[in-house]
């Protein structure tokens, strides 16, 4: 068992990718036996022929009656060797958001391409996202190939445009027709030319990244567990890495050094536990610790001001100084732009927030390096932000940061003699 | 399948559980007793260990389920020791509503739609857990894990916010509340899995033993309730079957099975290749009608 795999499709609107979904679903018996009748039933209604695969994924009446995609739709589905979970997004400008959506949970994106039309603009883009977004395996699935002969010519222009925009990702090039099923579950002997692998058997086989469980121990705490008097814990989930009672952690953004008493669990306390889990740890002294804050192992940035990489998601414009909610793991903070972002655009925006988070590259940590800004006023999540790195804090608010720090350093040591050298030491810092 | 996967299932449904209890001032957790909410029960004494489940339970009590549901029902609560609150149209029932009176469209939008927002209003809840999986049906594969709903409950597919990474966005307006389902990358094979692995109770109607039916084309009705009609040349039989998934007894069909233990029921989940819904009357009454309802307020 290669454990769960979390696989994104992408391309442009009529490249087939619903079908191929379809196609997937339908060869693995992700489809059942009813929704395969009614989706005949409807196929009949619309148009004369066989099966119409793309119904399995088209959930919606809209989708259904315009014959597109307008949302992400989850599919589940298992072989003999791997489980699937697999999102399948839209290929719709429009619904660019939703491309982010799937992409920011995949190991493996599908960029699907008609290999009449070959790689379009939308497609690109949507590479660009999934990529931005820290997939690591692309598919190159140039659909269609049964309506250019099968060309080996066709397929190897195609394959060789891709990778120069994925940089540093595996990428892998299948020729397939998902209508007819040519490469999708076995080798087609209507592409004799092709050596490599179908498009199932090389999702079986891909290694997912195994990253979470070996980057450093990340928690963000989303509660206190207070029963009673007796009992204090700090829930959440691990994001990375692992953790062993009696290690040092330190908590963020006060940089509070402690070490991790019991790790709790309804089964039992634990000797250790890693990412994924989701568990309730107990700290040796009696610390400071409230939702937001994260728990970890070596340090973290913490600061006001970063770079990153957004992506504006809502028809209202990002305003430049204009306040939105940004939450950042389990922290909630008022934030502003540098930047003006319209719908679907991407670019690197400085971004201000009203209190210090604890935070790391994206390219290092998915959940540490990730946000979301939120519109005040309408709630819609409006834009998805990875962190590239810290900026200097603005000298409008060096004052505000000095006094936080050297609350936090107070709060940190262990006595009022520690707390002296710790404050004297950070404005020696600061004023150097 | 891998114990591993469903670790991994159970970490996020668990992460999910603990942003609503941090993020809405009066959650509910919907436990409508079925395999999926006993599941969601468990997560929820795990995520709060060692402390208590920070919320109430719901059921929506048509009065039309199974007896040994409501049986179920009053022991778990009672063992696990959490509030549970029973809510019922008692005005529908009393002005005789039932499946075969108005209809099972009309009859599920005033017991259960109906019922629910009303318990949901005099609740003052702003958030409600729900057992619903992306793979039970098609619109539910679109839905989100944080489904907002407007004042009346209802959905709206083209108002959904993108949900990034783990990152929920719990914010809402007055009025506005949001449906949670923490169970939405689970499909029924992980359920069961999970249940056998855990050793979860669940009710014994999943269980497979002779019971006494009506045969109804493909459908096999148990007539516990006095207006289900035996139609022209119809008797009932004792028939070897158990159910798949739970309801109201008048519009759930059993199917026939010899499975009488988890494991017999995972076997037979693998082996066959009909999807649980089927056997929901409601869901066929017209293409889309679950996104129907869904729009309408159900969950």
């Amino acid at each position: 068992m290669s454990g769960l795999l979390r696989i994104c499709t992408a391309g442009s609107v009529d490249d087939g990718k619903s079908t191929l979904i379809g196609r997937l679903l339908y060869e693995s018996r992700g489809v059942y036996e009813d929704q395969l009748q009614s989706v005949k039933a409807a196929s009949r209604n619309r148009t004369a022929g066989s099966i119409d695969f793309s119904l399995f994924t088209d959930g919606l009446r809209a989708e259904r009656e315009q014959g597109i995609t307008i949302d992400v739709a989850y599919r589940y589905f298992a072989t003999a060797k791997r489980k699937f979970i697999l999102a399948d997004t839209p290929g719709h400008e429009q619904y660019t958001r939703n491309m982010a959506t799937g992409a920011s949970t995949a190991d493996v994106a599908i960029l699907l391409v008609d290999a009449r039309h070959g790689v379009r603009e939308q497609t690109r883009r949507h590479a660009r996202i999934a990529r931005l977004l820290g997939i690591g395996t692309f598919v190159v699935a140039v659909n269609k190939m049964d309506l250019v002969d099968f060309d080996e010519s066709v397929f190897a222009s195609i394959a060789s445009e891709l990778p120069d925009l994925l940089d540093g990702a595996h990428v892998q090039p299948i020729p397939l027709s998902a209508l007819h099923g040519d490469n999708v579950i076995a080798r087609s002997g209507r592409t004799p030319w092709y050596r490599g692998p179908a498009l199932l058997p090389f999702l079986e086989e891909t290694v997912a990244p195994e990253l979470p469980a070996l980057a450093p121990f990340r928690f963000p705490v989303q509660l206190v567990i207070r029963p009673d008097a007796r009992f204090r814990g700090y829930a959440g989930q691990i994001v990375s890495g692992r953790i062993a009672v009696g290690d040092s952690v330190t908590i963020w953004p006060s940089g509070t050094k402690t070490r991790v008493a019991a790790i709790v669990t309804w089964e039992g306390n634990l000797p250790s536990a890693s990412a994924p889990m989701s568990v309730t740890l107990a700290l040796a002294d009696d610390v400071d610790v409230s939702r937001g804050d994260t728990i970890s192992a070596g340090p973290l940035h913490v600061g006001r001001r970063f770079s990153a990489n957004v992506v504006w998601m809502d028809e209202r414009p990002l305003q430049p100084g204009r306040p939105y909610v940004l939450k950042h793991s389990t922290q909630t903070v008022t934030a502003w732009s540098d930047e003006a972002l319209s719908l679907n655009q991407i670019a690197i925006a400085k971004i201000t927030a009203g209190r210090p988070l604890a935070f790391e590259p994206y390219s290092l940590n998915r959940s540490t390096g990730s946000f979301i800004l939120i519109d005040p006023s309408s709630n819609f999540t409006a834009g998805a932000g990875m962190i590239v790195e810290p900026l200097a804090d603005a000298q409008r608010s060096a004052d505000r940061d000095l006094a936080d720090r050297v609350a936090h350093a107070a709060r940190a040591a262990r006595s009022h003699v520690d707390a002296v050298d710790a404050v004297r030491a950070v404005l020696e810092e600061t004023l150097a | 399948m891998s114990f591993e996967h469903l670790r991994t299932l159970e970490a996020e449904s668990i992460h999910i559980i603990r942003e609503v209890a941090a993020e809405f001032a009066r959650p509910v957790m919907l436990y409508s007793i079925g395999k999926d909410s006993s599941v969601l029960l468990r997560l929820a004494q795990k995520a709060f260990h060692p402390g208590p489940i920070p919320f109430p339970l719901l059921h929506i009590d048509t009065t039309y389920k199974f007896r040994e549901m409501i049986e179920f029902r009053d022991r778990q609560a009672a063992h696990i020791g959490v509030n549970l609150i029973v809510h019922t149209n008692t005005e529908a029932i009393r002005a005789g509503t039932q499946p075969y009176a108005v209809g099972t469209q009309r009859c599920c939008g005033l017991l259960k739609t109906q019922a629910l927002l009303d318990a949901l209003q005099n609740g003052g809840f702003d958030a409600a857990f729900g057992g619903a999986r992306r793979d039970e049906e098609r619109s539910r594969a679109k839905e989100r894990v944080f489904s907002l709903r407007d004042s009346r409950g209802q959905w709206d597919p083209k108002r959904q916010r993108p949900e990034l990474w783990r990152l929920l966005n719990g914010r809402i307006a007055p009025g506005e509340s949001m449906r949670v389902f923490p169970l939405s990358n689970w499909t029924e094979l992980d359920v069961w899995h999970y249940i056998d692995a855990e050793r979860i109770p669940v009710v014994p109607l999943y269980f497979a033993r002779e019971r006494e039916v009506i045969v109804r084309g493909d459908s096999l009705i148990v007539p516990e309730q006095p207006f289900v009609p035996l139609l022209p040349g119809e008797r009932t039989e004792r028939v070897m079957c158990r159910m798949r998934s739970l309801g109201c007894s008048p519009c759930t069909g059993a199917i026939r099975s010899s499975a009488a233990t988890v494991s017999d029921i995972i076997d037979e989940l693998v082996a066959v290749r009909h999807s649980e819904r089927q056997l929901r009357i409601i869901d066929h009454d017209q293409d889309g009608s679950m996104e129907m309802k869904k729009r309408e307020g159900y969950f």
